[in-house]
């Protein structure tokens, strides 16, 4: 897997890291609702998935037996809020045995120095 | 002198993080900075309730945060949808839910995530605590 480069990285105003796979919390589902309302603020607004948040990525995550929502349909409004700077952990990915053409949207995997780089190059980071 | 903002995710007792943050609240504003706003977000948001009750030997967290307001004149804000779906409810929410009682009172607002957004952006500084 290509790794982006950190010269490839533009600074947003904010950038929200999230954590949480789509089920057994809330905290990816409230991560992005602050995603969400940033951009609605007129803010541009980068995510990284990282950890178990890249299973967030993966197609269908619907409401299912733990009878929560699921996260896709959230995913699915950020391009309408003009959210598309979106990177992931490629080692979070390679650990799960996950490779980018999996995923729902089309995110740049980032190395383990790049992701420092990228949290260092924002003014702000959330992490959920 | 710096302008400071919180967002405590924790909620109080189960975690460290909100007491933690209380910690952090009462070293930045007798440091000499402002603490311009408290956010309470994810399960911080129980960090409101104006029912809860610790024994008298632990310290009290709610009303850590409204001393901070009363002395300081920090706001105490309380995201609505987070609180809303956990039973954080002011006496208008309850009213227009058709619920008979609330558990959150001034100093605390239910406010939106609009308000997280702004303390971030005019703030030199927002800290986050996190279980």
């Amino acid at each position: 897997m290509t790794s982006v480069h950190v010269s490839d990285i533009e600074p947003q105003d904010v950038l929200i890291v999230l954590r949480h796979p789509p089920h057994g919390s809330h905290w990816l589902r409230e991560g992005i609702d602050v995603a969400l309302v940033a951009a609605a603020f007129g803010q541009r607004v980068g995510l990284l998935f990282q950890g178990d948040g890249v299973y967030a990525l993966l197609e269908g995550q619907q409401s299912g037996a733990l009878g929560q929502k699921g996260t896709h349909p959230q995913l699915a409004m950020l391009e309408m809020y003009d959210i598309d700077s979106l990177w992931v952990s490629a080692a979070a990915l390679s650990e799960r045995g996950l490779s980018v053409d999996e995923l729902m949207l089309p995110v740049k995997p980032l190395s383990a120095e790049a992701v420092a780089e990228l949290i260092q190059a924002q003014p702000h980071t959330l992490i959920f | 002198m710096l302008n400071y903002a919180l967002l405590v995710h924790g909620a109080p007792y189960s975690h460290q993080a909100a007491l933690s943050a209380l910690r952090f609240a009462d070293t930045v504003v007798t440091s000499g900075h402002r603490l311009v706003s408290v956010f309470f977000y994810h399960d911080g948001v129980h960090n409101a309730s104006a029912l809860m009750s610790p024994p008298q030997d632990e310290v009290h967290l709610a009303e850590g945060w409204q001393r901070l307001h009363q002395d300081y004149g920090t706001q105490l804000l309380v995201c609505i949808a987070a609180g809303l779906r956990r039973g954080l409810l002011s006496a208008d929410e309850a009213n227009r839910h058709g619920l008979a009682s609330h558990n959150v009172e001034a100093p605390f607002e239910l406010t939106g995530i609009g308000q997280l957004v702004d303390a971030m952006l005019n703030n030199d500084r927002l800290i986050t605590f996190a279980p």
